[in-house]
């Protein structure tokens, strides 16, 4: 859609980490072909899925305009994107911040990429990631390849992969810390970004980093594998580990994680991510989505099975240096930071707005004279003109320690203590000093029915409403009520993380008469804190338009009901599902249509309620076995020999030619488990001895001819070629790939492999 | 080839505008196919201080009651290059945001209090950075073909240019028409 991308292209050569710039060229390879009708529908929707690039609401080209579904006449000329995904249609563009750390240079590069692809506009996730909405998937490689110049990537964004890993946004300078999670959470991050080992999973897979098990951290209790740091004194010294939690999981079947063990040492914590991902791969469900997460894994197994075989696989593994060298490194002594340690002064402090804001959004860090300040986002957003103030902020005074947050908000660490004042006063010139992180006020929602195809109700209408009301009266509101949590998902897949909220709610339709209403189902008393220690419990369904009055009620029983001391969650629990329901009953009815036609509109869209919007979910795109998307990468690379030979000479383009041959046999050898080395001659040798022998590959019509082809290759590989030979080594590789194809297929057939 | 124009009128008095009638206004757009664009969606971004406000997401291009730098405008912002010159996709967007200014301003939704006026005030932003890097020598390339494409615009009527924003902003230019 960029008249700029090819610039961007040459303009950026060099400028990114190789292995980054090269993961970009085949993304766009493969972007080229789907164009050119050779990349199957379901395969590039994976394939972009894995580069963060995700449909978004309408991307099947139909939307309800309030009175009747219309199409959207998109230009006709295009492929889709994926199974009813057309290609013109905007679409998300997640972005993985490991750690959520971040950087005032790459706050830079992503205001200009939300203000030049997007609509002005960077999210941040529940995941600590960044989401931009409305962006054309012609500008995806652009997009990426700015990113990667500065460090950032998108791989693994969606997907069935290993998902941004996440960490404590406080680690390091935390007080209840036991130590820092941080190098611990890149390492991971990194290590598995890529890995062959986290390639083949039939659903995501989410890490997550605590310094603690009493804060909310990391929550750990929700993730497939939360890791919480823990020492242990063995043989006289003090030894790093992490207790380790698996299977938990929100979603429609929340399910709190186990515990896997007690200690891990700290050599064993990439090994054992490594050998749980190779169990999740091998044992996986792959053909029901709804039951593939690991949670579902651990269940059916049982957890003492699962270790069993976690314990096993670790054996087995061939070693990998990766898994230590990086413990050599880790900083013990922590970030760098601009200004030395200095003490609030009083008159600095005077301000009623920065009393406030300090009380809600500033935290004294664990190092004295130092504090970790919150940038609170509305929803999580923040504008493309905030983020270069962010940026500016962050250059005067830290040193680059930014971090996003699970709470949908930004963090600047190691402020020095009397910079505090100046800090606000600059955040407030942004208009980013709202008070009340981590407070009632501070609403986390997820897309719903803005931009996500799943959403059914408005979860950023309501999360906008409520904050509007409720910060009316921030300050009236009694100090147990302050420092509740709400958060809203848009349906129960739990994006908005409503069951560990003290007050969630999630998005569900109810009929009255021949309308749909919006509604909103009510869970109450989830723990936050505790690593996310409880879920909540349903009461009931309300009219959207009612929540607030659910709020104050609950809110207002709460204040007057409390024993002295009571947690919301015990007050919960003692009053009952029961109780809580019969409090929110009356509010339970929706008016009829005529005498109160608003009920039947969501917050925020004056469209008359449907959801006939719905779409397929693209949350894990569709499974697709590793043999056929390494068969794809092959005709990547065969269409990347055709365009070496125009542009890069013939050696290059023989040699692409000859690469994808080796690599095409080599996905059929590992499709059917047979043990090869990695070098040409075994693949050949094997490839010879397991599948032309066997006559497994072998066409009906031409018989071994085409297996010949790559043994002719492979004999010529060294060999100078000229235009003509290179140009027919090209032609074969390209038939030897579709005789590949045409054995997977075979193979499928008669149910070998 | 200059792409991706981005165009905002300024709003005079807005302090009396009722900025949430954007939505019920660009919903109703969207189901008249009021626009030569293929119009898409409506995202409300009122939360946000000096944000984009309220943005009808089209194909080719967005329309929005924007609110950056916290002063109320309508801005077209162009996404789909055009196969014309530098003054011609100039003078495109300019027509679709004048057009959509006057649009608004017959909405009954903002009962009379949305006005753009005459001697409307107008930020031309180049949406691309590798096109259009934000210098001097962008600018004085550029100002012939703005300066022709405004003519058309303000006709006899005086304007001045001025270059706006920092370094790591889009080119930002700004148009004050004399009276």
């Amino acid at each position: 859609m960029k008249a700029s991308n090819g610039l961007w292209r040459e303009r950026l050569v060099g400028a990114m980490p190789p292995e980054l710039a090269q993961e970009i060229d085949v993304f766009e390879n493969e972007l080229a072909l789907r164009k050119r009708g050779k990349l199957d529908e379901a395969l590039i929707a994976e394939t972009r899925l894995r580069r963060g690039v995700y449909g978004q609401r309408y991307d099947n080209g139909q939307r309800h305009d309030g009175r009747a579904t219309r199409k959207l006449a998109y230009p006709e000329d295009k492929p889709t994107k994926g199974p009813q995904t057309l290609w013109d249609a905007p679409g998300m563009q997640r972005i993985k911040i490991p750690f959520g750390g971040l950087t005032a240079r790459q706050l830079e590069t992503l205001a200009e990429i939300a203000e030049e692809y997007s609509d002005g506009i960077a999210h941040v996730t529940t995941r600590q990631d960044i989401q931009l909405h409305f962006v054309h998937i012609e500008d995806t490689p652009s997009i990426m390849r700015r990113l990667a110049a500065v460090g950032i990537t998108t791989r693994e964004a969606c997907g069935n992969t290993v998902r941004n890993v996440t960490a404590c946004p406080v680690a390091g300078v935390c007080r209840t810390q036991i130590f820092d999670v941080t190098p611990y959470a890149k390492a991971l991050a990194y290590f598995l970004l890529g890995h062959p080992d986290a390639q083949a999973f039939g659903r995501k897979f989410k890490i997550s980093f605590s310094g603690c098990c009493e804060e909310a951290c990391g929550l750990a209790h929700m993730h497939d594998f939360g890791a919480i740091a823990v020492e242990r004194d063995l043989d006289g010294k003090r030894k790093r580990g992490f207790e380790l939690w698996v299977g938990g999981g929100l979603g429609a079947v929340p399910q709190p994680a186990r515990l896997f063990t007690e200690f891990l040492p700290e050599e064993e914590l990439l090994p054992v991510a490594q050998a749980m991902a190779r169990v999740f791969a091998r044992l996986g469900e792959k053909k029901n989505r709804n039951t593939a997460r690991l949670k579902f894994l651990v269940s059916k197994l049982g957890i003492d099975e699962f270790r069993r075989l976690v314990a096993e696989e670790r054996a087995s593994l061939p070693f990998d240096k990766r898994w230590t060298e990086y413990l050599e490194h880790v900083e013990r002594a922590g970030e760098p930071r601009l200004k030395p340690p200095s003490l609030l002064q009083i008159e600095g402090a005077a301000s009623g707005e920065f009393t406030r804001w300090a009380a809600t959004n500033v935290y004294p860090q664990r190092q004295r004279s130092y504090s970790t300040v919150t940038v609170t986002l509305p929803l999580g957003d923040i504008t493309a003109d905030q983020l270069r103030a962010l940026a500016a902020i962050a250059r005067r005074f830290i040193a680059d320690t930014i971090r996003t947050t699970v709470e949908q908000n930004m963090v600047l660490r190691w402020v020095s203590d009397g910079d505090l004042p100046e800090v606000h006063a600059a955040l407030q010139a942004a208009g980013l000093a709202t008070p009340g992180a981590g407070t009632i006020l501070d609403v986390a929602a997820c897309p719903g029915t803005d931009t996500c195809k799943l959403g059914i109700a408005s979860s950023r209408g309501l999360a906008a409403e409520l904050r509007t009301r409720l910060a009316t009266r921030a300050f009236q509101l009694d100090e147990a009520v302050q420092n509740l949590r709400i958060k809203i998902s848009g349906c129960f897949n739990s994006c908005g993380q409503h069951h560990v909220a003290d007050l969630g709610f999630y998005g569900v339709s109810r009929k009255k008469g021949d309308y749909a209403v919006p509604h909103f189902q009510v869970v109450l008393g989830g723990q936050w804190r505790g690593n996310a220690a409880s879920y909540g419990l349903a009461v009931g369904a309300v009219p959207s338009k009612r929540v607030p009055e659910v709020v104050d009620r609950i809110t207002g029983r709460y204040v007057g009901e409390r024993a002295r001391g009571e947690s919301f969650q015990a007050f919960i629990a003692r009053i009952g599902k029961a109780e809580c329901r019969r409090t929110l009953e009356d509010l339970m009815e929706v008016p009829p249509h005529d005498a109160d036609p608003s009920f039947y509109r969501d917050w925020g869209d004056p469209r008359e309620f449907t959801i006939g919007d719905l779409g397929a979910g693209e949350c894990a795109g569709v499974v697709v076995p590793a043999v056929e998307f390494q068969l794809a990468a092959c005709e990547r690379e065969v269409f990347e020999a055709q365009l070496k030979l125009e542009k890069a000479g013939i050696e290059a383009a023989a040699g692409q030619a000859y690469e994808s041959m080796l690599h095409g046999a080599a996905a059929l050898l590992r499709h059917r488990d047979v043990p090869f080395g990695g070098s040409p001659d075994e693949i050949v040798r094997t490839f010879r001895t397991e599948l032309v022998e066997t006559r497994l590959f072998w066409d009906p019509f031409r018989g071994g001819a085409l297996s010949n082809y790559f043994f002719k290759a492979h004999e010529h590989a060294r060999s100078v070629h000229n235009e003509e030979a290179a140009h027919q080594l090209i032609e074969e590789a390209q038939l030897f790939i579709e005789a590949c194809h045409a054995c997977y297929a075979s193979m499928a057939t008669v149910g070998v492999g | 080839m200059i792409q991706h124009v981005n165009v905002k009128v300024f709003a005079e008095s807005p302090e009396g505008v009722d900025r949430s009638a954007a939505l019920e206004v660009f919903q109703r757009w969207i189901r008249e196919s009021v626009c030569e664009e293929l119009l898409i969606d409506v995202v409300d971004y009122g939360h946000v201080p000096a944000g984009p406000g309220t943005v009808l997401v089209g194909h080719e291009a967005n329309y929005s009651l924007d609110n950056g730098g916290n002063r109320l405008g309508l801005l077209y912002n162009r996404k789909a290059p055009l196969e014309a010159s530098a003054e011609q996709n100039l003078a495109q967007a300019l027509r679709a945001a004048l057009g959509a200014c006057r649009r608004l301003e017959q909405e009954p939704e903002f009962e009379g209090r949305l006005r753009f006026g005459p001697a409307h005030e107008i930020e031309i932003t180049i949406n691309d950075r590798a096109l259009a890097p934000n210098t001097d020598d962008t600018f004085v390339s550029l100002r012939p073909a703005i300066e022709s494409a405004l003519a058309v615009v303000y006709g006899a009527a005086e304007f001045a240019l001025e270059r706006r924003g920092d370094a790591r902003e889009r080119l930002r230019i700004g148009v004050h028409a004399g009276k």
